[in-house]
């Protein structure tokens, strides 16, 4: 009998900013070596109210760190009194993962609105870099994207152009790379708030060749 | 899936490459950059040409061990030369592909490395044939190969079209090449891209400052 391997969150994370907020995207599978364990598994996690962060790699490493900084924001929260920034959730989630980087294996991406930096997207890299990106893609789908969003991001595209860019890129990373599929999952959060959506897998925009 | 060195790591001079063909209406464009790396960390050369003409109207390219690729297209090209003067008639792009084929099929254990073979021929008009590792022979409409090519499936599955016109596809291959290149760290220098139609084969190359420009952070 096969040995169990560990639970993947190998798949595609896009978040994006737009003038007023954040369009955060991902796709639904979750796998175990060769098998697909959950093909439903929405990677978007709430951090507070109006910040979530999208996970990737190992599902128990991201789950962990997403609850711990959701834990941590509250407290942050009711301290100051209001509602946290993003900046402070990113430095949570960049505390966490540099302190134990050893054992972890976890990547995420954060993304919000606060009124004093309007919409951000926050990402770490491998070392533990942490800065602010217009945008930014992660997970082992990204790679084979890379390109698509290099040539299609504009500067100020506005929120519906936003989620179609979302949409278009997890659409392409997902028929391209085994360990991306299912549904898609994307979450737009402004001023009022956070958007929750999620996008069934016949009604994702087909390309040439599909 | 037992075999995974890096290429860099037993050949030479190696492999980090991105390489493409695309069929437009009335012909085919076949593309690479042009940097030779030993192991990703030097550059031997600056402005290779990996796109190798072996007859008239037939076009390959490796991505692979530089070594490899300069061994094999030798080999290919005696061999398509002296079929074509056996059959009196210019070879068919499928023949030149078939060739490559065997050679990489043969010799599957030494060689690492994915061909590309586009032209024109007479009887089918423009078409791209690709190898894939092991040796399984495959026509596709258009293919992109090497390490560069990961990060450009999604800007090539969105944005071909079929039937393009000559224009469109330049801009199509220039794009993807520009985009290959400035994502991964082992592709790079100028495009080298070939035109082939039924009238002639053309050159283009362009060098990195006049490559498309896209979103840089």
């Amino acid at each position: 009998m096969a040995k169990t391997k560990e639970l993947s969150n190998d798949t595609t994370i896009i978040a994006i900013e737009f003038d007023g907020g954040v369009v955060l995207g991902s796709d639904s599978r979750v796998s175990a070596g060769e098998t697909v364990v959950n093909r439903v598994m929405n990677k978007l996690s709430l951090l507070h109210d109006k910040i979530y962060c999208a996970l990737s790699g190992s599902a128990a490493d991201a789950q962990t760190i997403a609850e711990m900084v959701n834990y941590q924001l509250d407290v942050h929260s009711i301290e100051v009194g209001e509602d946290p920034q993003v900046r402070s959730a990113a430095s949570l989630v960049k505390n966490i993962s540099y302190k134990y980087k050893e054992e972890l294996s976890a990547h995420l991406i954060v993304a919000g609105w606060d009124k004093r930096g309007g919409g951000q997207v926050s990402v770490r890299d491998l070392n533990g870099l942490l800065s602010r990106q217009p945008f930014a893609v992660g997970g082992s789908g990204s790679a084979y994207v890379y390109g698509f969003v290099d040539a299609e991001y504009r500067k100020a595209m506005s929120k519906e152009d936003c989620q179609q860019f979302v949409v278009n890129t997890l659409s392409l990373a997902m028929s391209r790379d085994g360990s991306s599929g299912g549904v898609a999952y994307l979450v737009t959060i402004d001023e009022k708030g956070a958007e929750e959506k999620c996008i069934l897998g016949n009604e994702l925009p087909t390309f040439y060749d599909q | 899936m037992e075999r995974r060195f890096m290429d860099s790591q037993i050949k030479g001079v190696s492999t980090g490459t991105t390489i493409l063909a695309v069929t437009f209406n009335g012909g085919v464009i076949i593309g690479s950059d042009s940097r030779a790396s030993i192991g990703g960390y030097y550059v031997s050369s600056k402005t290779i040409n990996k796109l190798i003409q072996v007859h008239d109207r037939i076009f390959c390219c490796i991505a692979g061990s530089l070594a490899d690729a300069q061994a094999v297209t030798k080999a290919a090209k005696f061999q398509i030369s002296f079929h074509s003067i056996q059959m009196e008639s210019p070879p068919l792009v499928k023949a030149a592909a078939s060739v490559l084929r065997e050679l990489c099929y043969n010799n599957k254990e030494e060689l690492q490395a994915g061909f590309i073979t586009a032209g024109w021929d007479r009887k089918k008009g423009p078409q791209v044939y690709t190898v894939a590792l092991g040796g399984m022979l495959l026509s596709q409409p258009f293919t992109i190969g090497g390490s560069g090519s990961t990060y450009i499936y999604g800007y090539a599955d969105a944005k071909y079209k079929p039937d393009m016109s000559k224009e469109e596809c330049l801009q199509f291959a220039t794009n993807a090449l520009a985009l290959a290149m400035g994502r991964d760290n082992v592709s790079g220098g100028v495009a080298h891209l070939v035109v082939i139609t039924e009238e002639g084969v053309e050159h283009v190359v362009i060098p990195g400052d006049k490559l498309p420009k896209f979103h840089d952070e």
